[in-house]
């Protein structure tokens, strides 16, 4: 409290009509703050940086309230009070976030090489190091681009007929049912295929059913960004294309759908980073594998959600790194795909005439 | 079903009758079957989840020697099965509560942040990185949650357990975090980027002349936002929280990691115990058998009718809000 | 419209890239793990006999997954036709899924019951599942308390830790079996499994033998004492002691060793405590005896046995296939693998692990049952 004693006669005389806390008051507070939670941390015996952090928080929101209260009036104490409220949000926000990207790179880093990403677990003893995800990335790029190759095209047409076609009860019936699709929960579209694929159809446990459970995952997500996007192609394209003669589905291939590639492509590529970290239905339908399988459609496939979760089961160092390492993987293919789909949607949007 | 929407096809404007004279029929009819087809194949696959998911479910019901909405218990292996839903109704439904009451605040918090406090050169990265964190894979944030989370709130619990103890809810008796409470944290952490993205596309699209008329009244920066931009973005924030909790009912890898399941309702959020649909589900199908595995398809089809009720009520308030900025426009 | 055309050029060539990339990246992986970092000294077992091809899918105890994964490396080295993949869910989804006819056998740390061995026969076309006893070991109680070292309990006492009938380290009555331990005044953490396990099921049935008035329930592979946590797996709970301070409980002795988890020395009644060691385990194993009739060879272990220098909490691991009847696609790949395990090179290339190689009797059994298998 002794700081803000000595504050506030050199506020009074550098303001004129209502006093005004200086610019570097909440800095001068954040630090001070800092200092009390630390301070009083350690004589509570907190060992915990996170809770001295959030004890400094309390007393950076209670101290910049008071001291707008004293200085300032009540208006701007309360607007103060929600200022570093929406910062305090800001950074508890982002602890946890950057906390989770840190420990990925800094514990996956210790096992990714060149040789964790070409061999797969054959033969390794899993309470000891060695051993890689070889065959865990092979299984998610074959079973993603499999579902990829259900959904999108089933995805694609049902989005044409949407927006180019669609008029009646049946479309209004399909708008419905993509919108319930999209809140399936990804552990029922696991169920549904295991039931109905494995136990009723007697097929095998293969990477390909894994994928028919991903592709009714992604269907909705492409129905959805595509329509989007057709609608945004100026309907003045598509009746010069048909008052020039060009039969309706012509139009569509030839003028609506080059329009909107960018933002399909962007779409599609969004819903492919989405499923390929989905973790529920691929652990109830490829049964895992330790060795290499590049069929995904007869035999055992792991993939790297599997893979993670299965690393995580065996419950040792040696795993926990090699999970670790291959959840780095994971998040570096996904971001991947988002930044090239941002990207695209970038470099396409001025073309696709807003 | 078929006579009903040629017409409506054909009839859907005028571009479509020039399409009916020009050449290029068969191409025509061969591509709107196709796209059609398509529809109908969706439609079909969601009867199909119902149906079966419905259908099985039923089977399990009727084997049930419990009550399956009331009983404590979840035992599939004996011969007359006894199981009941409720310990994973109250832990899908507190976790996710938890979550919602810990994300919300702080994601409306963050979105107004990016888009009425944060220095431009910060906003636009910041907005970036929420977006992107958005698809960190489920199963990662399970092994953060297990590994790193879990060793790291066992102090904090201690810490509620001493001041907070007494309330009961928030006692604590030592041992891994791995209780309803850290689910309902780390659900927090995995809705906050979705719930912030859409708020925060909800406060963007404020009307700017609002906010300007505020601040020439002399309002302050938190009185714009209490009277300008919260009114405007309420039903936006609720269906926000509502796709959020959509998310969070179905959660499954990550809670699979980090709770210690069983099967009681523990007074206290931070001792371990409880379960989720989802997790149960995750945990308890490798080893069921074929009536264990339509008992578990039976709380599927609990989980699948909350999360589409709850994802209804957001698409409704989404629908209004949308008609009634459309009349304002 | 040149524009646009020029996009989809480049978005079909993007497209092929990715898939070329793709199939040129399927032929640049190895299996080959001999090299580097696989660790162990595996011999190079010049007697194995290969013998068909192609995947062979098994799932089941986590107990023998340490076993399995040193039997796999020097199988699959020798046999580079056929690839094996176990999976360690747990002895009730091993056996589930051997039975759904997903599986060419299962791994499992107890006995078959009479209504799986009644359901078996419809995947053994002809026959019916049989049981073959692999390697057996010590199940550890192991335990995480600041500052002691060495603990020592009785069947008793377990059995009301486990029950949470003891809730505190310095208890009375574990003061009175360990009095020079510094025992805190800490809270015990039992843990227990979480799915259904053939560990759980002999730890169980080890506290109803030697301690059936402190342990009121019935044994079982799904967990029945009062309170307590749980975890996943031999690996989820072993790693949560590992985690937790005050933590106690049962797994094999090859998660104890390989997280360097401290164990309990048990009190049977012996002259002194009993260490939880493959020597000890073995003497114990010895004295069991064989329950199953015709080919299976399902054993009856001596749980409540006093004798000096056995360590009573044993398991033995099963492989379940069926005698007659196995899938003609994987009936040559399992019978050449299971003939691997039982051999004298499969059993002693374990002991480093924690595992007990089986009685010679018994082994010669199990090669014979082996042998039969069709």
């Amino acid at each position: 409290m002794s700081t803000v004693v000595d504050k506030n006669p050199a506020l009074r005389a550098s303001s004129l009509q209502q006093a005004r806390l200086p610019g570097w008051a909440p800095y001068a507070l954040v630090v001070v703050s800092l200092g009390l939670g630390a301070g009083i941390g350690t004589a509570l015996g907190m060992g915990n940086p996170f809770q001295m952090g959030l004890l400094a928080a309390l007393v950076f929101i209670i101290a910049s309230y008071a001291l707008g209260a004293v200085v300032e009036g009540s208006r701007q104490a309360k607007n103060r009070l929600a200022t570093s409220l929406v910062w305090v949000c800001f950074l508890l926000a982002v602890v946890p976030l950057l906390s989770l990207i840190w420990e990925t790179i800094d514990r996956g880093r210790t096992v990714l090489d060149g040789y964790f990403l070409s061999h797969s677990m054959e033969g390794v003893q899993t309470i000891l190091p060695g051993g890689g995800a070889y065959h865990a990335i092979i299984g998610t790029l074959e079973q993603v681009g499999l579902a990829a190759l259900i959904a999108v095209p089933i995805g694609l047409l049902t989005a044409i007929y949407l927006v180019e076609y669609g008029r009646g009860r049946l479309a209004k019936a399909v708008t419905f049912f993509v919108d319930v699709m999209t809140g399936i929960p990804s552990i029922v579209a696991g169920l549904f295929i295991l039931s109905f694929w494995i136990i009723i159809l007697g097929f095998s446990y293969s990477g390909f059913a894994g994928a028919m459970a991903l592709a009714i995952l992604m269907m909705p997500i492409v129905v959805r960004s595509t329509e989007e996007m057709l609608k945004l192609v100026p309907d003045e394209l598509r009746e010069a294309s048909l008052a020039l003669g060009v039969p309706k589905w012509r139009t569509i291939l030839k003028v609506v759908l080059p329009t909107a590639i960018g933002g399909i492509t962007t779409g599609v590529m969004l819903a492919v980073a989405r499923i390929a970290g989905e973790s529920a239905p691929i652990v109830l339908l490829v049964f895992g594998a330790a060795g290499i399988n590049n069929n995904p459609f007869e035999g055992a496939q792991s993939s790297l959600p599997y893979y993670i979760y299965e690393q995580w089961q065996l419950g040792n160092e040696a795993s926990f790194n090699r999970a670790w390492a291959a959840a780095l993987v994971l998040i570096a293919f996904v971001m991947i795909l988002n930044l090239v789909a941002r990207g695209i949607a970038r470099w396409k949007a001025p073309k696709s005439g807003r | 079903m078929k006579t009903d929407i040629e017409p409506t096809s054909t009839a859907a404007g005028s571009p479509s009758k020039v399409r009916t004279r020009s050449t290029g029929r068969a191409g025509d009819k061969i591509f709107l079957g196709l796209s059609r087809g398509s529809g109908i194949a969706l439609l079909v696959i969601m009867a199909a989840i119902a149906a079966f998911l419905t259908y099985r479910a039923a089977i399990a019901i009727s084997k049930d020697e419990a009550n399956f909405l009331t009983t404590f218990e979840w035992n599939t292996g004996s011969s007359p099965m006894r199981f009941g839903i409720a310990v994973l109704a109250y832990g899908t439904v507190v976790s996710s509560i938890i979550a919602m009451v810990i994300a919300v605040p702080i994601a409306v918090g963050i979105a107004l942040f990016i888009s009425h406090y944060a220095p431009r050169r910060l906003a636009a990265p910041v907005a970036y990185v929420i977006d992107l964190l958005a698809a960190v894979p489920s199963i990662v944030y399970g092994l953060w949650g297990a590994l790193f989370l879990v060793p790291h709130l066992t102090g904090l619990y201690t810490w509620f357990d001493d001041y907070l103890g007494w309330t009961g809810i928030l006692s604590y008796q030592g041992g891994a975090a791995r209780s309803l409470f850290t689910v309902g944290i780390l659900l927090a952490i995995m809705i906050l980027p979705i719930v912030t993205s859409v708020s925060r596309e909800v406060f963007r699209q404020v009307p700017k002349m609002h906010e300007e008329a505020a601040l020439a009244l002399g309002a302050t920066r938190w009185e714009v936002i209490r009277m300008a931009v919260l009114p405007f973005g309420r039903s936006g924030i609720i269906s926000a929280s509502m796709l959020g909790l959509g998310r969070a009912l179905g959660e499954t890898m990550a809670v699979a990691t980090v709770l210690s399941p069983n099967f009681l309702i523990e007074t206290s959020l931070l001792d371990p115990g409880g379960g989720t649909f989802a997790q149960n589900i995750a945990s308890r199908f490798k080893e069921a058998g074929n009536d264990g595995r339509d008992a578990l398809i039976a709380s599927g089809l609990v989980l699948f009718v909350i999360t589409l009720l709850v994802n209804g009520a957001a698409r409704m308030i989404i629908a209004r809000r949308k008609e009634y900025s459309g009349t304002a426009a | 419209m040149k524009l646009q055309r020029k996009n989809r050029l480049r978005a079909i060539a993007a497209g092929a890239l990715a898939v070329s990339g793709v199939l040129v990246l399927t032929a640049c992986g190895s299996d080959d793990n001999s090299g580097g970092g696989g660790g162990g000294d595996s011999k190079a077992a010049s007697n194995i006999k290969c013998d068909g091809k192609g995947q062979l899918l098994a799932s089941g105890s986590s107990a023998q997954k340490n076993a399995m994964d040193l039997w796999i490396k020097t199988y699959g080295a020798a046999c580079k036709d056929t690839k094996l993949n176990y999976k360690a869910t747990g002895s009730g989804a091993g056996i589930q899924e051997f039975l759904q006819g997903k599986t060419a056998f299962a791994g499992s740390d107890s006995a078959l019951k009479p209504e799986e061995v009644k359901s078996s026969k419809q995947v053994c076309k002809g026959g019916q599942a049989i049981d073959l006893p692999m390697v057996g070991g010590p199940i550890a109680v192991g335990f995480n308390v600041p500052g002691v070292d060495k603990l020592t309990l009785n069947a008793d006492v377990l059995a009301k830790i486990f029950n949470s009938e003891i809730k505190k380290w310095d208890d009375p009555a574990i003061k009175a079996l360990n009095k020079d331990a510094k025992l805190p005044s800490l809270k015990i953490q039992a843990f227990h499994r979480s799915d259904e396990s053939g560990t759980t099921d002999n730890f169980t049935k080890y506290l109803k033998a030697a301690a059936p008035k402190a342990w009121p329930h019935e044994p079982g592979k799904a967990w029945e004492g009062e309170g307590g946590q749980s975890a996943d797996g031999s690996s989820g709970v072993s790693s949560q002691v590992k985690q937790v301070s005050g933590a106690i409980s049962y797994f094999e002795l090859s998660y104890a060793t390989a997280n360097s988890i401290k164990t309990v020395d048990l009190d049977t009644g012996a002259s002194a405590p009993v260490q939880a060691t493959v020597e000890n385990a073995s003497k114990a194993i010895s004295e069991a005896k064989i329950k199953g009739t015709g080919k299976d060879l399902a054993l009856d272990l001596a749980y409540d046995t006093k004798a000096d220098g056995a360590y009573p909490i044993t398991l033995v691991t099963y492989e379940i296939a069926c005698d007659k009847g196995n899938k003609a696609s994987t009936l040559a790949a399992t019978k050449s693998f299971l003939t691997y395990v039982a051999s004298e090179d499969g059993q002693t290339s374990l002991k480093e692990l924690g595992y007990a190689p089986l009685p010679t009797e018994i082994a010669n059994k199990v090669r014979e049952s082996v042998k039969s298998l069709s």
